[in-house]
């Protein structure tokens, strides 16, 4: 029985709404002229006619995405899952495969063969000649699609969960500090001759702004670089514990982080693909911190080296960073962290790699007010938050005993609480009293006072 | 000396039961299903079908859970007990033997006897199985009619119309779920099905199923015939007691326990929605197949089996359900009708798909039960105050507690606090301190 449930081929056949099939065949129309124009810019051709490229280019993407959220917009709002574990792209189909191969080759090519991409990155010079001044390079294109991912995806996200203003916020807050402090302030900065400066990212997950090269380099740039000196030691020493105790890691993860915001845009697709083992939380665990130790390690090698002008460690300390920058920087968060979207699941560098989440899950476990509040006994064990957790949290084994959930992983994203059809879970800061009640009473149980 | 511990049913009532033994005892335990090889949740079993969720993530225990606490699963049927020998005889043909005996088989789907009945195409939702049939039955299909009105019927409603199948939903009482729901909550719910352009038809019962080995459509009591290509029966289940008949074990509707789940032989127990309680606690039904109580059930027999023998003594009454995309959630007694010596305060949103309810005695003005449909409550809140027995003004004093919706979410405590003054002509104010409550952060 269970096996043919499981394997059931019939069930992976199913009709799409006719409405849907609409939008979505303009959508693939748009996808299929972009792409015909994405080629023939590769070949040089756009460098006659940037700005037509750009727009033809840019303009049908945005209009393929907005065409597959604007079945989202239309009628009664609510949790809108259906087919996604029928359909070849959400379910690492065949189409999933294609997809995290061009999206990890295209990774492959931006870090490290970027003249494959010459007469494309070519298309971007309008626009980054208007905003920094400059001819674009590829990471002037990086920064344009990775924002346009973020916005387009990101309407489709607020249509999808337009029944909770929670994720309606919020995924405003994402595109917000994308559009501006990820793009848009950076390149200005850049017009203005200053330092290309990222205000909403900080040590350790951008770590070089704390490495005594930046430093030094910042400090001498003039009043502003002072400034941004001050803004990100404030903000990683200071900003990070206070925020996290209010409200948990949240306030980052899912409301200003970049890779979060595309996590929650571009990635929402496949959130449900995180592995939820046991196992894998074990790998986890392992991994996010021993990034966190080499990165720390790294960083008070670097100004204990500069402290003794190279005098005891000589390059040791550069090797480290370097790679540092290629295995972490580089493979881990780029390659597979955006790359795997469609196969893992979109938080794969958030929760394995990025050590910036480590040290905001330790402030969150420990010390913190955030936690999921379990509805006392209704629970029904469906595991619908357990299933769309991109963290892979299996937020059922707490939802049924009763017990509040405080894991250090969990970036706040309130999926499990938007799904769970019973009411069941609430993101809440409150008092620390009481916060992790492992010992859950079970309620509508008189006799049993306590939970084993 | 470890006791051989045999339950018969996986579901949530005999997996809790084993756990919770595992928990304290060393006892040998097996767990012995035909349905599914490990435990699921049923309740998840309309996500599979709607491509939410497979069947892998309807178990809340990974597959090594089981080996590792020493729960044995047997994937066999059993087909009879007997209860001299203390044996159990297996379909494949093997026995087992027992020193305790649970017996937790839950229910099975009425199938009332309409004419046509046996046509292909025509079934009811219950356990995996159906799932997997019902998967067959509608697969390229226009239309299905759902016949009878309660939980499993309006999720199978959704269910179809996930897969665009258009849905005509008749039901026998004149508003939806009306038998439970108090009337003005059976008419919301009644306007959300509407609103998903399913055909709800009130008041209209099946006369016949037509077809000739496919079903082709049904008739109505009000003569009127449905072409359809899928008939969903969900008109209630019952105690599953096929293999107990015949053992010597007393049963009736279900099999009959007393308080602390003994059926009439020693050593042989039963819990789920598979019993009848010959006494049941006050306020409650002798038969209740709902998961909570299930889950309660085994709780509380697996004191019992580790020794500390422990009566069934369930708090107020709690239940949830989700009609589309309408979440309710009932605490304590809220009865479709108020009985003689109760009240009850009703506030409805204005757009009509949010409401609640208060239940309250008459005379001492003390609370009896709770009704939420589009907003959620707090269970931990819900349960100390029908507890304690908080006078209704008390509890609209402080309504801010109840409210478990999530940040940012519209509040309704001031506009339900007012309706209230303005229907008892009372003045009460509200204990929110944080009166901007705008930001919950």
């Amino acid at each position: 029985m269970a096996q043919l449930a499981t394997n059931n081929p019939s069930l992976s056949l199913t009709e799409e709404s006719a409405s849907q099939t609409i939008f979505q065949k303009v959508g693939g129309i748009c996808i299929a002229i972009a792409i015909l124009f994405l080629v023939a810019a590769l070949s040089g051709v756009s460098k006659e006619y940037p700005l037509l490229f750009m727009i033809i280019i840019v303009g049908m993407f945005t209009l393929a995405a907005v065409f597959y959220a604007l079945p989202y917009y239309k009628g009664i709002a609510g949790v809108r899952m259906n087919g996604i574990m029928f359909k070849s792209m959400t379910n690492k189909g065949a189409i999933a495969w294609i997809f995290a191969i061009v999206l990890t080759g295209f990774y492959i090519i931006i870090y490290w063969f970027p003249w494959m991409f010459g007469g494309l990155i070519r298309i971007f010079d309008p626009l980054s000649q208007l905003l920094a001044n400059q001819p674009a390079n590829q990471w002037f294109m990086y920064g344009a699609l990775y924002t346009l991912a973020v916005l387009t995806m990101g309407i489709r996200f607020i249509g999808k969960y337009r029944h909770s203003r929670y994720h309606v916020i919020r995924t405003f807050s994402v595109m917000f500090f994308q559009l501006g402090f990820a793009f848009l302030i950076p390149m200005f900065l850049k017009k203005l001759n200053e330092p290309e400066f990222y205000f909403s990212y900080f040590w350790p997950l951008k770590y070089n702004y704390l490495f005594p090269s930046d430093v030094s380099s910042l400090m001498s740039s003039g009043n502003l670089g002072v400034f941004m000196v001050f803004w990100g030691a404030v903000m990683t020493f200071v900003a990070t514990p206070i925020l996290t105790y209010k409200y948990g890691k949240r306030w980052y993860c899912s409301w200003v982080c970049g890779c979060g915001g595309l996590a929650e845009t571009a990635g929402d697709p496949y959130r449900h693909l995180s592995d939820k083992s046991l196992k894998a939380w074990k790998i986890e665990r392992w991994m996010v911190h021993s990034v966190l130790v080499f990165i720390t390690i790294t960083t008070i090698l670097l100004w204990l080296n500069s402290y003794y002008k190279g005098g005891i460690l000589g390059s040791v300390s550069g090797a480290f960073a370097q790679w540092y920058g290629f295995f972490i920087g580089a493979v881990f968060s780029g390659v597979i962290g955006v790359g795997f979207y469609p196969l893992m699941g979109a938080r794969v560098w958030c929760r394995f790699g990025c050590p910036m989440a480590a040290v905001l899950g330790i402030f969150q476990k420990f010390k913190s007010k955030f936690r999921i509040t379990t509805n006392g006994g209704q629970c029904i064990s469906c595991g619908n938050c357990s299933t769309h957790c991109e963290m892979g949290i299996d937020v059922r084994w707490y939802a049924q005993r009763g017990q509040n959930i405080a894991r250090a992983s969990c970036v706040g994203c309130g999926i499990c609480a938007t799904v769970c059809p019973r009411g069941v879970l609430k993101l809440e800061n409150g008092k620390e009293e009481g916060r992790i009640n492992d010992k859950p009473i079970s309620i509508g149980n008189n006799n049993i006072t306590v939970h084993l | 000396m470890p006791q051989q511990i045999v339950i018969i049913g996986n579901g949530i009532s005999g997996i809790t039961c084993a756990r919770n033994i595992r928990k304290q005892s060393n006892d040998d335990i097996k767990v012995i299903s035909s349905e599914t090889e490990h435990f699921y949740s049923r309740t998840a079993l309309m996500y599979i079908y709607m491509g939410h969720m497979k069947y892998e993530h309807t178990k809340p225990y990974e597959d090594w859970f089981w080996e590792k606490n020493r729960i044995k699963l047997v994937n066999d049927h059993v087909i009879s007990i007997d209860t001299k020998s203390k044996g159990l005889q297996l379909q494949a043909g093997s026995s087992i033997s027992y020193d305790k005996l649970v017996i937790a088989t839950g229910s099975v789907s009425n199938k009332p006897n309409f004419p046509g009945i046996e046509l292909s195409g025509v079934q009811s939702l219950y356990g995996m199985p159906d799932i997997e049939l019902m998967n067959e039955n509608t697969h390229g299909i226009k239309r299905g009619v759902i016949v009878g009105g309660g939980l499993i019927g309006i999720e199978m409603a959704e269910m179809l119309l996930s897969r665009n199948i258009d849905v005509t939903f008749l039901i026998r009482e004149n508003e939806y779920w009306n038998n439970i729901l108090p009337l003005a909550e059976a008419e919301l719910v009644g306007r959300h099905i509407k609103e998903h352009h399913v055909d709800l038809r009130t008041a209209t019962e099946l006369k016949e199923i037509k077809g000739e080995g496919k079903v082709k459509s049904v008739v109505t009591n009000k003569g009127e015939e449905i072409a359809c290509e899928f008939v969903g029966i969900t008109v209630g289940v019952s105690p599953n007691i096929s293999i107990i008949k015949n053992s010597g074990i007393e049963t009736d509707r279900g099999v009959l326990v007393n308080e602390f789940f003994e059926t009439n032989i020693p050593d042989i127990y039963a819990i789920g929605d598979c019993v009848q309680h010959r006494n049941p606690p006050s306020g409650r039904k002798a038969v209740e197949q709902v998961w909570y109580t299930g889950r309660i059930h085994g709780e509380t027999l697996a004191q019992t089996l580790v020794g500390k023998r422990t009566a069934y003594q369930p708090g107020p009454w709690f239940n949830s359900a989700k009609f589309f995309d309408i979440e309710y959630q009932t605490y304590g007694i809220v009865n479709a009708k108020d009985a003689e010596d109760e009240t009850s305060f009703y506030w409805e949103h204005e757009k009509g798909r949010i409401c609640f309810r208060a239940v309250y005695n008459k005379d001492d003005e003390t609370i009896i039960g709770f009704n939420a449909l589009g907003f959620r409550l707090r269970h931990a809140v819900c349960d100390q105050w029908l507890q304690e027995k908080r006078k209704i003004d008390d509890v609209m004093a402080n309504l801010h507690q109840l409210n478990f919706d999530p940040e940012f979410f519209d509040k309704y405590e001031r506009e339900i606090l007012s309706s209230y003054n303005e229907q008892t002509g009372k003045n009460i104010k509200s204990k929110n301190k944080k009166s901007f409550a705008f930001f919950n952060w």
